[in-house]
């Protein structure tokens, strides 16, 4: 094998043309497969992530925020939003059949005034009854979140011991957490204690939080429903239950985004197996080509003792290490394209998008490289066949 | 070494004419002498690259066998026959038989490069030596004259020291002077390593260094001297 390797890449390295030719062929069946896989696999990261960071199996939101949309676009991208009901809500949660857990969150927008270091959304949890951000938060902070103590979303400007601004109060920012490709990304979040104090502080800077009762408020219960249970039943339940207020099913708020999902990714993936299937017919054209202009050199090989088999592992070695070459190529300037360039894919595409993780990445990269050479080495069977029977006098005769 | 053809014959098929066939190669035996220089000669299209070839186990005949030490050469598999091409015979082809891709020296040491066996590097110089082409041994064949080729494809055969060596025209290209370079090295080749040599040639020039002389005419031979 090693004998025809070396000839093999002797054959690639002195005829750096042809070998060029070929390695682009493959560079762009790599660059649409790497690329668009990681396109993919970032938009089903994104969804998965959305989905653990909802956490539950139903939100309850006031119906404002429902119709407006704007709990969801929250969610997605990452745009501010403030709506409020009843703190009571909690309890009349909890109240249904079939509820197992619930907690509360409240939201404040900051301004983008001289009161505030950032615009941004704060999201105030219940350290207690909390189960959807806290697992996130124990990921980056060992500790409970303390009083003006604020965790930030990986997207925020802001390090780890910065004091932030925010109507006038000084938070200290104790931890930064993990990418979750959501809008959720752009939050700071902080306990309940906090959060009222901000509420208070934003009253007095004329952001008014106060609904109609005068009551304390929260902006979304995040409801867990007991093994068992019919999710859709306690979600009615809830409905018929509570006033002003309207409980979603979270799978609802994110068949959108899977919707979404699904169509970009079968547009994605049919640009892929469409450029996949043009390199491959150029390959093979490519090759067909290759053999008229190399039927001297092999009769030469085949007078000189190669067997036919010979013969065909030469052509499919060379191929493969052009592929494998031109996979190389392909997968370098897909990240080159990608990965600087994933916020503006993010904003453009409107979904929830987490690159994959580093070594999921070459894995993906490894993998798309030598498909690449599988791919160009498959190309070339039928020019590898047709070589080794290629019949050595006639061909070197006709070639005087 | 014994290396004789038995009955063979080279029958191809055509559309035109009163018989659907004719034979580029009647049927024929002959032996070649184990040390010395056989020369077949002829005229153009008197059949003597297809019997060469099927000498040189490059293309089975109709009918027949081709014996070398006792082995019918067309009973082998390809992967047995491509082995001991390699490594009993050598063949020099009409035209150019340069891998372009690899240097003089490179394309003279590939049949073993191929098999890895021990690289004749001492035997390549001295042929290229002998031959007139010890300088270009870093050349590539882009760079070598037609004539310069040639030697370069018979320093090839050579240096392989092959039990029996195939040349075809192989001063086809070559001027008087290195024809008789050619010429002197193949009979050196065969009287002092003791090896065969058959040569198909057109040139009465080869006449005086063959040891046995075939005449080939319409696909039927004879012997000249």
């Amino acid at each position: 094998m090693s004998k025809t390797f070396s000839l093999s890449a002797k054959n690639l390295i002195r005829k750096p043309g042809r070998t060029a030719i070929l390695a682009l062929l493959t560079a762009f069946l790599a660059l649409a497969v790497f690329g668009g896989s990681v396109v993919v696999l970032s938009l089903r990261s994104g969804l998965n992530s959305l989905e653990a960071r909802l956490g539950a199996d139903i939100i309850l939101v006031p119906t404002e925020a429902q119709s407006k949309v704007s709990f969801q676009n929250m969610f997605l991208q990452g745009t501010t939003g403030a709506f409020y009901m009843d703190a009571s809500a909690l309890e009349k949660v909890t109240e249904v059949e079939g509820v197992e857990k619930a907690a509360p969150q409240t939201f404040l927008a900051s301004l983008k005034a001289d009161c505030c270091s950032i615009k941004i959304q704060v999201i105030g949890i219940d350290p207690e009854k909390d189960f959807t951000v806290q697992p996130w938060i124990a990921r980056s902070l060992t500790k409970e979140l303390g009083d003006m103590d604020v965790a930030v979303g990986c997207k925020v400007e802001a390090n780890v011991g910065e004091i932030i601004r925010l109507y006038e109060q000084r938070c200290k920012v104790v931890a930064r957490l993990e990418a979750t490709g959501t809008g959720l990304d752009t939050a700071v979040y902080c306990n309940m204690d906090t959060m009222n104090a901000l509420l208070k502080a934003a009253e007095e800077k004329g952001v008014s939080h106060k609904i109609e009762s005068g009551s304390d408020v929260i902006s979304a219960v995040y409801i867990k429903v007991k093994d068992g249970c019919d999710i859709d039943a306690v979600n009615s339940r809830l409905n018929g239950h509570i006033r002003k207020a309207t409980a979603v099913r979270t799978r609802s708020m994110i068949t959108g985004v899977s919707d979404s999902l699904a169509g970009v990714s079968r547009t994605v993936s049919g640009l892929i197996v469409a450029v996949w299937m043009l390199a491959f017919i150029i390959l093979l054209l490519a090759f067909a080509l290759i053999i008229q202009e190399r039927a001297r050199e092999f009769a030469v090989l085949r007078l000189l003792g190669s067997s036919r088999r010979m013969l065909s592992r030469m052509v499919l070695t060379e191929s493969a290490l052009c592929g494998l070459l031109g996979g190389i190529a392909g997968v370098g300037l897909a990240a080159l394209l990608l990965f600087p360039f994933s916020q503006l894919i993010e904003s453009s595409l409107r979904l929830p998008y987490l690159m994959p993780d580093a070594g999921k990445t070459l894995l993906l990269a490894a993998g798309t490289a030598l498909l690449s050479a599988v791919m160009a080495a498959l190309a070339s069977v039928a020019a590898a066949y047709r070589l080794s029977r290629i019949d050595p006098g006639t061909v070197l005769r006709e070639g005087n | 070494m014994m290396f004789k053809a038995e009955n063979i014959s080279k029958r191809y098929f055509r559309r035109t004419g009163s018989a659907n066939y004719f034979y580029a190669v009647c049927p024929l035996s002959l032996e070649i002498m184990a040390c010395g220089v056989t020369v077949l000669a002829g005229r153009s299209g008197s059949g003597k690259t297809t019997l060469l070839n099927m000498l040189a186990g490059l293309l089975a005949p109709t009918e027949g066998k081709v014996w070398l030490d006792g082995t019918d050469l067309y009973s082998l598999d390809d992967k047995s026959l491509s082995r001991l091409r390699s490594e009993k015979m050598g063949v020099v082809p009409q035209g150019r038989s340069a891998i372009d891709t690899l240097t003089v020296m490179e394309n003279i040491l590939l049949p073993a490069r191929l098999y890895g066996r021990p690289e004749p590097i001492e035997a390549a110089r001295q042929w290229m030596e002998q031959l007139g082409i010890a300088h270009l041994a870093d050349a590539r064949p882009a760079e070598l004259s037609g004539g310069e080729l040639r030697r370069m494809a018979i320093a090839r055969a050579l240096a392989q020291a092959p039990d029996i060596l195939f040349a075809d025209e192989p001063t086809g290209d070559l001027d008087d002077g290195n024809t008789h370079i050619v010429l002197s090295a193949f009979h050196d080749f065969a009287c002092i390593q003791k090896k065969a040599v058959f040569v198909v040639s057109h040139e009465s020039d080869a006449f005086q260094y063959a040891d046995k002389v075939y005449r080939m005419d319409g696909g039927q031979v004879d012997i000249m001297h």
